[in-house]
């Protein structure tokens, strides 16, 4: 990037925080009050997939389903427009033995429902019976795994950092993660186990631009003579821009052709990785520096010990 | 010398290089489609593989590549449809002893099979295969290890002459038994406090009932069911294994669930017949004539006796500790079994009382039925399910107190043998329900595998041509680390770390794609800042290099904790997605920092150069723009 003047990135700080604020709120009024659109990986029940010999109105499947009893199905397109996939939550009153053999049954009742009930021809490709207590304990790996991650990160960034810096990339996490999830629960896009990989890929690609930039501030303040710390956090802001964009843009375009090209299974990751690279990006300019600015950061805080004849570093 | 590596260094990255390709040069050589003949008991025969051969002659199958040996017949095809049309013809000219599977068989060349590379295990989502999740029933565990202990209070006391007011199992943990009078009581307890050590004692009284209670304590029951998972996990392995499929899955998974991955199997009713061999044994005595109804169940064994059976189990058969079909010294056959140090104390009680009485084995297996079902293409296919069934397997009169180790006599050679595998087979620890099954069909997996590698493909060459463009010269050593990161990423997992790649893992790589660059685009823009501040190039190369190092260190390693962190707690598809990262982050740091070093060493290292074609960047005071 060619840059011919500074821009001010923390003169706007307050804005950033007041609109990170809004947003953070927002998402988890959402997850609060509008919960996840949960895939079948993270709900007992059973999944039926039909062929429809013509396009599929999934508005007219669901009307044919709610008006039979069916009113919890959830349907969605699946793969095509003349495949679509069925979810029915778990009848619990039947014992968890038969839920495979159940499935079938399923299967062929709801099958023979929308066949009758459409002028296409309506075929049955499986029903599968999907227990949720595999999805719960993911999920709860997956949250221990994002504390314990965000525990180890603290104490890393702690001893080579600072701990202002820790609190920084922790609240950037937590901000981009937050963010992510109200988006995917505002949109009622499916969250699944691919979804779930994405949330901890996103914490991965946060901290690594979070890093990169808070490695800058440090190495200003050792090494400016002079300058406010916003003056100075503006300065590493504006060095690390160019790294910054240029790395969010190669990583998008390789998003961006995974979802237009790698076909159904990944389009979830995609999406989440998309939004959270966004937001990542975002983040590490506004976010993490933001809270450093906040706690007041000084250069105490980052000057190494120097020993006996050893050159400081970052006065090279 | 600024900018120059020493021979060594050069000619490490060069080995490397070349290990990277070769080792993942077996990924390009597609598998064929093959079929596998494995069977039940005996070994194959060279008239077996005759056998088959010529059926696919008369069927007019195209076959190539027969491996012979006495565990399984391999046969490869050119399409699938002449695999599925051998199949049948196949299974027609053998008996039902042998399993006949689609399987699909590796054709790299012999010399990079023998320095040991081979293809990257494909995942279930990327190759198709069944997956089952199989809950093991811990209650039954616990209540059967109950019942046992009951029975063999009961033997007791009635050794020791101790009357009581009657014994019950009260749950899986708690036994109690009542007394009338206290003396009875301390007398029992102490008879029984050494039989029993895991157990805890307690005195109870209710109005003038004196109760011993027996409790299994947390920690017991904790251990019982760590070691109930291992011993189904190993039994199922060895089935598993006996499927003869390649780089199958057995792992644990929490307290009390197994799952059992079968990647390239494309017959799931076949491998769901195989696992349901689900079977437990059970030792009875047979009811005593006149015998009230209630307390037998009348079997009928092979050869067509009909025995009443008491329902009390006299052991289960997760005592066997050893299996071995033998001879005596008459040369006639038998079955020796040998118990472990609680249940041969049990067995040998039992038997010293009932000398002359019949003993007689169950066998109790959970089978499945197949239903008729249809799959994606709208074929029928054999859906599957459960129900269990008992049958009688040996009848035998108890001729002595058994000690731990016996034997079981009366049997031909065929039904010693079948008799021996069968327990061994099936001695599950505790019974087992298939809570969650689901089979991804081949066409599904390769789809997805292309779809992936399309995805990787397409995002490496945008990525590329944007490098190029944007770093000039400095690009295109980027571009050579990124193509042998790819590299190197794929020899490391099919070779060096045995991780399976799944479509998680596939954007695990892919991801890695768009963030090795970061490394470079650091150090670029480094050596650009330099340059802006007056130094001059060949310096400004090394400082790049220098002082973008501990920032990409930083960011390097937090980023692998985090992928560290996933591996340990993770399963499945964030494991996948974790091995990726951390095999991806590890390679691109290499290929990166030390690999486009070389590169730029090699080009312009050790020359007096002016400028650097590294994109454009501003000159040192001045506000104009240099484009180079």
């Amino acid at each position: 990037m060619i840059l011919g003047r500074e821009i001010d990135f923390m003169g706007v700080r307050k804005i950033a925080a007041a609109i990170s604020a809004v947003l953070v709120v927002v998402s988890i009024l959402a997850l609060i009050f509008n919960s996840l659109q949960f895939g079948l990986d993270f709900t007992a029940g059973t999944s039926v997939r039909l062929n429809y010999s013509d396009t599929v109105i999934l508005d007219e499947v669901n009307d044919t389903l709610a008006n039979n009893g069916y009113e919890d199905a959830v349907v969605v397109s699946f793969g095509s427009d003349r495949e679509i996939r069925v979810v029915l939550p778990v009848d619990e009153d039947i014992e968890v033995d038969d839920q495979a053999a159940q499935a079938v049954v399923v299967g062929e009742t709801i099958a023979a429902l929308l066949s009758d009930n459409s002028s296409s021809e309506v075929t049955l490709l499986g029903s599968d019976y999907v227990s949720a207590k595999v999805g719960e304990e993911l999920a709860e790996q997956g949250g221990m795994g994002m504390l314990v991650a965000l525990g180890i990160i603290m104490v890393y960034i702690a001893v080579r950092f600072q701990f202002k810096f820790s609190v920084g990339a922790v609240v950037a996490l937590a901000h981009d993660v937050l963010i992510t999830l109200g988006i995917f629960s505002i949109f009622g896009i499916e969250f699944n186990l691919n979804t779930l990989a994405a949330m901890l890929a996103i914490i991965g690609y946060s901290l690594n631009d979070t890093i990169v930039v808070s490695d800058r501030i440090r190495e200003n303040f050792r090494r400016m003579r002079k300058g406010t710390p916003v003056e100075m956090v503006n300065v590493s802001l504006n060095q690390t821009l160019s790294r910054t964009l240029i790395t969010s843009f190669t990583t998008l375009l390789v998003l961006f052709s995974v979802l237009l090209i790698g076909g159904e299974t990944t389009q979830g990751f995609a999406v989440a990785l998309i939004i959270g690279v966004v937001i990542g990006t975002y983040s590490s300019i506004y976010i993490a520096s933001n809270v450093i600015l906040y706690m007041k950061v000084t250069r105490e805080d980052l000057m190494i010990p120097v020993r006996e004849g050893a050159d400081p570093e970052g006065t090279v | 010398m600024l900018n120059r590596y020493p021979a060594w260094k050069n000619g490490l990255i060069v080995l490397v290089v070349i290990l990277g390709f070769v080792y993942s040069v077996p990924n390009i050589y597609p598998d064929d489609e093959a079929i596998q003949i494995t069977t039940d008991s005996l070994a194959l025969a060279e008239s077996d593989l005759a056998t088959v051969t010529t059926a696919l002659e008369a069927a007019q199958v195209e076959f190539f590549g027969e491996e012979f040996s006495e565990e399984s017949i391999l046969i490869r095809f050119n399409t699938v449809d002449d695999q599925l049309i051998a199949k049948t013809a196949i299974e027609e000219a053998l008996t039902d002893d042998y399993i006949v599977a689609l399987n699909l068989a590796p054709t790299t060349p012999g010399w990079l099979q023998a320095i040991g590379a081979g293809k990257m295990n494909l995942g279930l989502d990327l190759q198709g295969g069944v997956h089952f999740l199989m809950e093991v029933d811990m209650n039954a565990a616990l209540g059967r290890r109950m019942e046992d202990n009951l029975s063999n209070v009961r033997s007791i006391l009635r050794e020791e002459r101790i009357r009581t007011r009657g014994t019950n199992v009260v749950d899986n943990s708690h036994l109690e038994i009542r007394f009338a009078n206290a003396e009875a009581r301390s007398e029992a307890r102490s008879a029984l406090l050494d039989n029993f050590p895991d157990l805890q004692f307690q005195n109870r009284e209710s109005g003038d009932v004196f109760i011993l209670d027996m409790r299994t304590p947390a920690d017991v029951i904790l251990q019982t069911q760590r070691d109930t998972l291992q011993a189904n996990r190993t039994t199922i392995m060895s089935r598993v294994d006996a499927l003869g499929v390649a780089e199958p899955t057995v792992q644990q998974q929490g307290a009390d669930r197994i799952v059992v991955e079968l990647p390239g199997v494309q017959d799931p009713a076949q491998a769901i017949r195989f696992l349901q061999r689900i079977a437990t044994l059970e030792f009875h005595l047979e009811a005593e004539p006149g015998a009230s109804p209630a307390s037998y169940t009348t079997y009928t064994s092979p050869d067509g006796l009909v025995v009443d059976v008491d329902n009390e189990v006299i052991l289960q058969g997760d005592r066997i500790s050893n299996v071995r079909s033998t001879l005596d010294q008459n040369g006639l056959p038998q079955v020796q079994i040998n118990l472990d140090a609680q249940g041969g104390n049990q067995i040998n009680r039992v038997t010293r009382d009932n000398v002359g009485r019949m003993m007689d084995i169950l066998l109790s297996e959970t089978r499945s039925r197949t239903i008729t079902g249809l799959d994606e293409e709208g074929n029928e296919i054999e859906e599957v399910e459960f129900y269990e069934d008992k049958r009688l397997i040996s009848h035998a009169t108890i001729r002595t107190a058994l000690p731990r180790t016996f034997v079981i006599t009366g049997l031909t050679a065929r039904e010693a043998n079948d008799l021996s595998e069968l327990i061994r087979s099936g001695s599950l620890a505790a019974p087992m329900t298939i809570v969650e099954q689901s089979v991804i069909g081949p066409t599904m997996g390769r789809e997805n595998l292309e779809a992936g590698f399309r995805g990787v493909l397409v995002a490496s060459v945008l990525v590329l041509i944007f490098m190029m463009f944007y770093y000039r010269v400095f690009g295109l050593a980027a571009n050579s680390a990124l193509i042998m990161n790819i590299l190197l990423i794929f020899a490391v997992m099919s070779t060096l770390i045995p991780a399976t790649l799944t479509l998680p893992g596939i954007v695990g790589i892919v991801l890695t794609v768009g963030m090795a660059v970061d490394a470079n685009v650091l150090i670029f823009t480094r050596i650009r800042e330099e340059l802006s501040n007056g130094m001059p190039p060949q310096k400004a190369i090394d400082s790049g290099y220098n002082r973008a190092f501990t920032t990409i260190l930083d960011a390097n390693l937090t980023t692998f904790l985090v992928a560290v962190v996933l591996f340990t707690i993770g399963t499945g598809p964030v494991k996948g997605f974790a091995v990726t990262l951390m095999i991806g982050i590890i390679t691109s740091m290499f290929t990166a920092i030390v690999g486009t070093r070389a590169l730029v060493n090699i080009i312009y290292g050790g020359r007096n150069i002016q400028k650097l074609s590294i994109g454009s960047y501003r000159l040192p005071d001045k506000s104009g723009i240099e484009a180079t």
